[in-house]
Parts: structure tokens; sequence; C-alpha cells
């Protein structure tokens, strides 16, 4: 230990002994190292001590704290806390915003509906079956009521599970044709919670550009990896498939557990067209991705049964993973549904937030939704009925000055347009607006703008006019619907 | 929530070394007394007492037992010695990635289902004070269950959130409802923008702002989505949301979504609040610096799992300090609280405006659905044209509404009767009652005096279990909630005490569970009784506390 300290030192005071041997080097010993520190010049000597202190300070002296420097005393943070002006809770808005004065609507909000003190013929809600005023339903919903209160007082595992969601559930599973069915008490809620529910952090959803806004909340509330392809276009979704597959085979790790999700809407409620189911199950089975359909516009609408896509498009339901629906359109009640195989709903009923964590459906909104499945098992004539009046009001529709239809001629819930955009978005919506006003109500037809949020749409829908069609409109509700749209916009848009 | 199991990779594996290093998160026995500076006009008196050394080392030992069982069975059913009951995944889609892991499950599979059936009990009857349930059977261990057909009648419940009794099926309320069904129809099949504005929407509105006292009021159609979609149209990115650390998942989803920087302060603890306050205004935002836009406070009334009241003249103190904005979600407690039944703010005898933003659900005590949220004009406005609710979700059903507003007037005494002021007082009288006698037997109750959501603590999970079936066996229904809603040991049970009980029905329950407290061996507390806690039930016991 010493000979080897002994053998450094040397090196380290030898520039100034460059007339000793180096080629003797191993030889030296203390006492000629000594002899040198002798022979070495004074000067020398006071340089080295110099050098030797310097390096003992920085040794000892306190490291450099970057923060310590910028800490804040008590005075200065004091003075930042006096000095921090947070923004306003919410922004001002201006008197006359245009969706701050909602329409006011009295009495029953069904098929003749007032508006604003105006009797009007409904063409803006979405009760395509004319079940919202249905006497069935009223008194189910009343005997329920008799028998249950009105709220349930408790999520599902706390005793707000009744005999009568027990009932709507399965009913839903066997109307549907699946294994089973979970109901929530908000529509809104239903797909927002289902996605969440299985896609998590580092998962890939890839979805429709047009999807719906709840759908959009769930794709955040999921926090995975969200791919959009652009409207029913199958090659733009394929292209992105692939692309993932190809990055998949670069890292077949991190591909063993990323889970890959489809979402889709039966009937767009944005754009009023159908998703090309057919096609997307090739894809489902080609890349090993899971179908997702939001079913909100189509259950209780398409197909001979009112079973949705899958119907009209002969699809086996099993092929589908997940479906969803409001039962707040067609059913005309409130809450939702998402159904399938047991082996995904069940997942659900653990993770769905908006099922475990929310009181349950009050129990007579549940017997209503029942006595609605009732009518349409009953009588599926009134799907044909519904049909035939979408296209008698798409092809009235047609050919309206200034304005283009938009959707496919079976879909219930249709958009209707500017064919020339007035440049920017307001002003298109001043013109529509105008439109609407001219109709509704004051000439007796009530008629609305689809609305939406601006700023939080991920690709914001263009601005439209919603004409819903319901079976209870008759061919003259219809012609006299067309005639003032007609009028209105030949008027407006001269 | 006693049954969502989200990420748990490796359950209790680490079960008994876990319990030495966790000791010291133990609750510290504290009780509060108001000692801060008169912000509290009545005594505040809160208590979580601390889990006996013992007893904590046997729940550790009681999850590392389940966990062997829960591996050998595993291993059974891999080899198929054991039948398997899991759903299974369609032969087509085998290869492809699993839609959840298997490890989420392990404890779904292997503890929950073990004690599955004391959840999810079907109800046929009005959720009242004594309820019907559907008796239940299961032959394979809980994997399935099916109905026998026969009805338990009049079982009591200490389960559903009918704080004030409302649930019900016959008296004005329902009379209302009833006459709603039959006029307008339960649903309404448009948006708030859209076409579903119905007159009465905007009278509940108006109803509800003045139950408040403050300027105005907007509704929604559920209560976990009044959360969830309203707290992203009022804070954004460049915003800070602090939040507490038991906050309902429905304010930690609006917090998510909402895309604000989220910082969680200990529960109900304001040194914690405060130290993040003013780091949060002294720092600014991480990286950049710059100033946070806004600070929002998130805070519920009532904690439903902890029995705990929010220090509410605390951090409103606090947030005029420092020029926050608070939330306060009164979903437990707003009926259920205060010598009006205006929630947490009357109970302090605050005011209102103090609080930003009022949010509460309809229910619970007033036994119908929905949400709202109150507060000033402007907040109001700027909801109705931005709130996701108003665009995108269908409106209130016209039962359930008419359903709020008798109840909510008579609450008021707007009925011209006095039946809303003495449901309160029952309530708050019932509470103090069940409280005191609970600690009188021994039991560990957490929480505050004041709160009627009474958690009595079980703590080992096989207990949960056996709790509700000897309650139920005795015809009273309780609710158990175990991890993850709580702290992995910190299983209970809890009751939900309502202005419906009468005292007869409280002294059944007590005794009841008094007797399967001995047979379970529940009373852990250590605690010496206070002599003044032993009084007789009487009037004064309610006074001195409410006054």
């Amino acid at each position: 230990m010493f000979m080897l300290l002994t053998h450094s030192q040397p090196c380290f005071f030898s520039f100034y002994t460059n007339n000793i041997n180096m080629a003797s080097g191993q030889q030296w010993v203390l006492v000629e190292m000594v002899q040198a520190f002798y022979e070495a010049p004074a000067y020398h000597l006071i340089l080295e001590g110099i050098l030797i202190l310097w390096i003992i300070r920085l040794l000892f002296s306190k490291t450099y704290k970057l923060h310590e420097t910028y800490r804040l005393t008590e005075k200065e943070k004091e003075d930042l806390i006096e000095e921090w002006q947070p923004e306003p809770l919410v922004p001002p808005v201006s008197k006359d915003h245009p969706s701050l004065s909602y329409d006011v609507v009295t009495g029953p909000p069904s098929h003749n509906i007032i508006i604003n003190g105006k009797e009007c013929i409904n063409f803006a809600s979405f009760n395509f079956l004319g079940l919202l005023d249905n006497e069935r339903v009223k008194q189910k919903a009343l005997a329920s009521l008799k028998k249950y209160g009105v709220g349930t007082c408790g999520p599902r595992g706390f005793y707000g599970t009744f005999d009568v969601h027990l009932e709507l559930e399965s009913r839903l599973a066997n109307f549907m044709k699946t294994e089973e069915a979970i109901i929530y008490s908000y529509g809104f809620a239903t797909i927002a919670s289902a996605i969440p529910a299985y896609s998590k952090r580092g998962d890939i959803i890839f979805v429709d550009e047009a999807a719906c806004f709840s759908i959009q909340k769930g794709l955040q509330a999921s926090r995975s990896f969200i791919k959009y392809f652009k409207h029913n276009d199958m090659e733009d979704l394929e292209r992105l498939l692939k692309e993932q597959e190809l990055e998949d085979h670069k890292n077949p790790r991190k591909a063993r557990v990323t889970r890959k999700f489809i979402v889709v809407e039966g009937l767009y409620i944005n754009t009023a067209d159908i998703c090309p189911l057919p096609e997307l199950l090739k894809l489902k089975y080609k890349y090993k991705v899971r179908i997702f359909l939001e079913e909100s516009m189509s259950f209780g609408v398409l197909g001979e049964h009112g079973r949705g896509v899958t119907e009209h498009f002969g699809v086996n339901i099993d092929d589908i993973d997940l479906i969803s629906a409001n039962m707040e359109n067609a059913v005309a009640s409130i809450g939702g549904f998402c159904c399938g195989r047991s082996f995904v709903i069940d997942h659900q009923r653990l993770s769905g937030q908006g099922y475990c964590f929310s009181a349950s459906l009050p129990p007579m909104l549940a017997a209503a939704a029942i006595e609605a499945l009732n009518i349409m098992e009953e009588d599926p004539d009134i799907f044909t009925v519904l049909r035939e009046k979408c296209k008698h009001v798409y092809t009235a529709l047609q050919g309206t000055p200034g304005l283009k239809l938009v959707g496919v001629q079976f879909a219930p819930a249709l958009h209707l347009q500017l064919e020339r955009s007035s440049g920017s978005r307001d002003s298109d919506m001043q013109l529509l607006r105008t439109i609407v006003e001219y109709v509704s109500p004051t000439r007796g037809v009530a008629l609305t703008l689809a609305r939406y949020l601006e700023k939080e749409e991920r690709f914001l829908p263009s601005p439209s006019i919603r004409v819903v069609v319901t079976i209870e409109q008759t061919d003259q509700d219809i012609q006299k619907a067309v005639s003032c749209i007609q009028e209105a916009a030949s008027a407006v848009l001269k | 929530f006693n049954i969502s199991f989200p990420h748990w990779p490796c359950p209790c594996a680490k079960g008994i070394a876990m319990s030495l290093i966790l000791v010291s998160r133990f609750h510290v026995s504290q009780v509060h007394a108001a000692s801060h500076g008169g912000l509290y006009s009545r005594p505040f008196i809160e208590s979580f007492e601390e889990t006996p050394m013992l007893v904590a080392v046997f729940t550790y030992m009681s999850y590392g037992i389940l966990t062997i069982f829960g591996y050998l069975r595993d291993f059974l059913r891999h080899w198929k010695i054991e039948r398997c009951n899991i759903a299974r995944e369609k032969e087509e889609q085998k290869d492809f990635v699993p839609l959840y892991q298997d490890f989420e499950n392990f404890y779904n599979r292997n503890i929950y289902m073990r004690i599955r059936d004391s959840w999810n009990r079907p109800l046929c009857s009005v959720p009242g004070a004594k309820m019907d349930l559907l008796e239940q059977a299961t032959h394979d261990y809980n994997w399935t269950f099916h109905y026998t057909g026969r009805v338990m009648h009049d079982v009591i419940n200490l389960g559903s959130y009918n704080y004030l009794g409302f649930a019900d099926n016959t008296g004005p309320c329902a009379d209302s409802a009833a006459e709603a069904t039959m006029k307008y129809g339960v649903g309404v099949a448009s948006t708030r923008q859209e076409i579903g504005n119905l007159d009465r929407h905007e009278e509940m509105e108006k109803l509800v702002a003045k139950f408040l006292g403050v300027e105005s009021a907007m509704t929604f159609g559920m209560g976990f989505a009044t959360n969830s979609m309203n707290i992203p149209a009022l804070s954004g990115k460049g915003c800070l949301i602090l939040s507490d650390e038991l906050n309902h998942a429905s304010l930690v989803l609006g917090a998510r979504l909402s895309g604000s920087t989220i910082r969680v302060f200990k529960h109900n603890n304001m040194q914690s609040l405060e130290k993040l306050l003013r780091e949060a205004i002294v720092h600014g935002q991480p990286r950049t610096h710059r100033p946070w836009k806004k600070i929002l406070i998130v805070v519920e009334g009532i904690y439903s799992m902890e029995g705990s009241v929010v220090r509410l003249p605390e951090v409103i103190a606090l947030k005029k300090r420092y020029r926050a904005y608070l939330y306060l979600d009164e979903a437990h407690s707003i009926g259920a609280l205060g010598p009006r039944g205006r929630g947490v703010v009357d109970y302090f005898g605050l005011d209102p405006c103090d609080v930003d933003v009022m949010m509460g659900t309809f229910t619970k005590s007033f036994g119908a659905a929905g949400g709202y949220i109150a507060g000033k004009r402007e907040l109001i406005e700027y909801l109705r044209s931005h709130s996701h609710s108003a665009v995108y979700a269908t409106s209130m059903s016209p039962p359930v509404m008419e359903q709020i507003i008798t109840s909510m007037k008579c609450i008021m005494g707007e009925d011209g009767t006095t039946m809303g002021c003495e449901r309160v007082r029952q309530l708050a009288k019932n509470t103090v009652y069940f409280r005191k006698r609970l600690r009188e037997m021994g039991f560990i109750i957490y929480g505050n005096e004041g709160s009627p959501v009474v958690p009595m603590m079980l703590y080992m999970p096989a207990k949960i279990g056996a709790f509700a079936r000897e309650m139920l066996k005795r015809n009273i229904g309780v609710v158990g909630v175990g991890f993850p809603a709580t702290p992995i040991i910190e299983s209970r049970a809890r009751f939900c005490i309502s202005a419906a009980h009468t005292k007869d029905v409280l002294d059944t329950a007590l005794s009841v569970i008094n007797e399967v407290g001995d047979l379970l061996q529940l009373k852990y507390s250590r605690r010496k009784r206070q002599p003044s806690l032993a009084r007789p039930f009487d009037d004064n016991v309610y006074e001195d506390i409410d006054d």
C-alpha cells in the first residue's frame, strides 16, 4: 500500500526532478524523495503549497447548488401569492349567445308538440316509433311507479338492483339474440363507460372520424392510442391496420398485450349514413381487431325486427364483440344498454364506471322500456312503416333549393346542409337558423339545428338542420313540413 | 366501492411482509374538536380509531391464505381437476389479444367470488325503511345465481341512500310523478338545447336555485355524468385541480377528461391542501413555470366510504386566501345534513355564495335520479351553452322531475306542512342515536358524528361476507365494502340511516348487530367509553349537537 503511494507521489513532483534518471524510477525510496524535496527551489514549494491548499478547499467547500440560489424567501412567496390573479371560473357568455336561450316545450314532447306556446308537428325529437306517448307504455310505467316508487336510492351493487332491471336485461338479450345485456341509467354514459372498461392505456382504438360525442368521451377516458380513419373509408382503415401490423411485427412482445378495437356507429348520428358492416367484419378477422358498434340511431329502426345494423346486413350478431345503444330514441325511455357475449359483457359489471358507480335506472323507466320491447316484438310491421316514411321524406326533400339532404334513405334522422357554404361557419349557422325560425314554431313544424360543442368536437360536423322521421307523421304532415322547408329555403337562400 | 377491481397485478402475495411496512399508515386515532379560530359554528367531532395491531396482522394473514388457495385453485382449474365456470372467449377469437388480463381477475375469481352473494341482491319493492328481497340460491359457489321465486319480506334496509325517506310509492311525490307519467310519458327523446327543454325543467331549476340559496341552477339526467360531463366545461389545460384522495370516481373521471393537471391532497387534511395551494401558486405550471390559469378545489360534502364531513369552513378560508375556486359535491350531504336540510353549507351555517360550484344529486335524499349544478348566474349561463350534457344527452325524464320538485318543496315547507322539516330532524336524531349506540357496544365506527353514513369496521375480507349473511339471516339488509374501495385491510360494513327508520326499527337493527357482532367478534374498539355519551335516547341528544 505504502509502496504504491510512493510510486505515484514522485510522478506528481517529478517535473522539477528532471535531472534524476527516470530509468531508475523503480529503485526510488522515500529517502530519495525527501532529498528531492530539499533540492527543490523555494518558489516551487510555495506554488505546490498553494495548489495543495486549493485542492483541500475544493474538496471541503460546499457543492454549488442551483436551486439554493433560487430558493424563495417567505416574503417573496407571499408576494407571489398576493400577485397571482386567476382567470374567472367561466368566461362571460354574451347575452345573445345562440345556445343560451332554449326553446321551451309545454306539455308532452310527442308528435304534436307545443314550442314557445305554438303547436307544431314534431320533426325534431328522436321518437322514431312514437312510443313516447303510447298509452300502454305509460300504463306499465305507472304500475311500476305504484310498486317501486321513483328512485332506486343506490347503485346496482348496493340494493339498487330491482327485479325489473333483471327482466329488462334478459329481455334485451333475447330481443337482440345475444347471450347477455347490461343496462345503464343514462344513454350518454353507456358507450362512454363501455369503451374504457376494456381499452386501457397502451391499447389502440381505430375510430371513424364521424363518431358521435359520447364515443369521443369514451375514447378520451380510456387513455388509449386513438387512430381516426376517414368516415366510412375502409381503405383508409385497412391502411391504418396494415401500418399497425408492420409495427406489431417489429415489436411482437408488445403486440401480444396490445388490444385493438374498431369503434363505429351503426347509423351515424352526425352524418345519417350507415357503416359498411360486412367489410368491417372481414377486416376484423383479417387483422384480429375487436368491433364495438354504437347503435343508438339504428336500434329499433333497422332490420326486419328492429335489431339494428346486424339484422339489416344479415350479419351474425356474435361476430360483433359489443353492441351498445341507448333507450332514449326508438324506445323512448331513459338509459342505455350494451349486449354481446357473456365473456365480454359480464366484465362491465365490475369495470363499467357508469354502471358500478351510478345509481341504477329508476324501475319505472325500465318497465317502460320492457313494454316498448313488447310492442316492438308484437308488431314488427312498425319498422317497415318507419322505413316507408323515411323513404317518403327522403325523396320529398330532394331538390330543396339551396339545401342538400345528407344521409341514407332509410335513416330516420337526416341532415339538411347548405349546398354552398357562405364562407364562414357562423354565417352558415345563421342562415340555417333563419330557415329553422321561419318554419319552427311559427308555421307549425318543429325543426331544430343539430347542436355541437364547436370547440370540443374532434371533427366538427358541418352545420345542418335535423329532420327526424317518426311513424306518427302522416303524409299530410310530411307534405306540410316539406313545403314549409322549401318555402323557407327559397325565402332565405334567394 | 366494493366491486371494481381494476389493477391488482400481484394480489397480496407480499401479504404478511407488507403488514410490517404498512403499519405506519394506519389511521391514527383522532378526535378533532373545533379549534380553528372560530371558523366552526359547531363542534366538529370526527373519529377514526386506530386499527388494532393484532387485527391488522390477522387481516394480512387472511389475505395471504386466500391468495395461496387462489393459486391452488387456479392450478386445479388449469389442469381441469376443478370445473371452471369462467366465461370463455369465442373459439374463432382465441388468437386475439385477450380482452382483459387474467391477473385483473385473480381477485374477482378467488376472493370476491366467495362473498359475491352479499351484493347485487334484487329488490322487488320500494327501497324504503323495509324492503322485499328476491331469495337467491347458488349451486356453483356464487358463479351463477338463480331465484327461487320466494320473497324475503320486510327486510330492514340499512343499505339504500334513502336519507329523508322520500323513496315511496304512495304520498304526494308518487302522486305527482304518476300525473307526469300520464301527461308527458317517461321519455323526452331530445336534448335540452335541441327540443327537449320542457317548461317543468326550467321550473325545477328555479326551485333548486331557491332551495340552495344561490342565483341559478341547472339539472342533468344522471348524477355520475353531472360530475364527469361538467368539470371538463369548467377546467381545462393550464388549470390545476386539487382533489381529495377519497373523491368519488365520477369526480376523478371528470377531472381526467378535463385535461387539467390533477394533484391529490390527503383526505380532509387542510395542511396538505394549503401546502399544495402554496406550492402551485409559487411554482406555477410544471416546466414552463407559467402561472396557473385557475385552481379548482374539488371536495365532497360527506365521503360515502369514511362517513366524514368535509372541513368546509377551513376549505372556504383557504380558497379565499389563495383565490382558488371551490367545487363541492353534495351527493350524500344535500338533504341529509344541516338543520334545514340544505347540505353541508347549512350544517356549518355558511353562505352558499362562498362555494363557487354547488353540485349534488337527486338520487339519494330526494328519492329520484339525476344531478344539479348551482351557483352564480354567469356559471350557469356558461354551462347552459357549454355543458356536454345540455348539448348531447337526453333531458331528464318528466316523472323523475316531478318527484324532485315535490320532495324539494316538501323539505322547504312549501307544501304547507312541516313534514319535510320533521324528516330532516328525524334523520339527525336517528344518526346521533345509531352512532352512539354502536360505539357503546364497542364497535369501531368511522366518521363524523353528524353523518348518516355510518361505516363499521370489519377489517377481514371473510367477515364482509359473514356479516352480510348473518344479518340477512336475521332479516336485515346491510352493505359490505372492501378493497379496492377501501384500503386493503380496512373492509367495513356501511349503514345508511334514514328518516324513515323508526326507533323500533333502529333498536331491532342494533340488537341484531350486537348479536352478530359478538358472534363474529367484531367489537374491536379499545377506547374507553365516555360517560357523556352514555346518556339515554332523548331529545337533548339531538339539540346538543344541532344548535
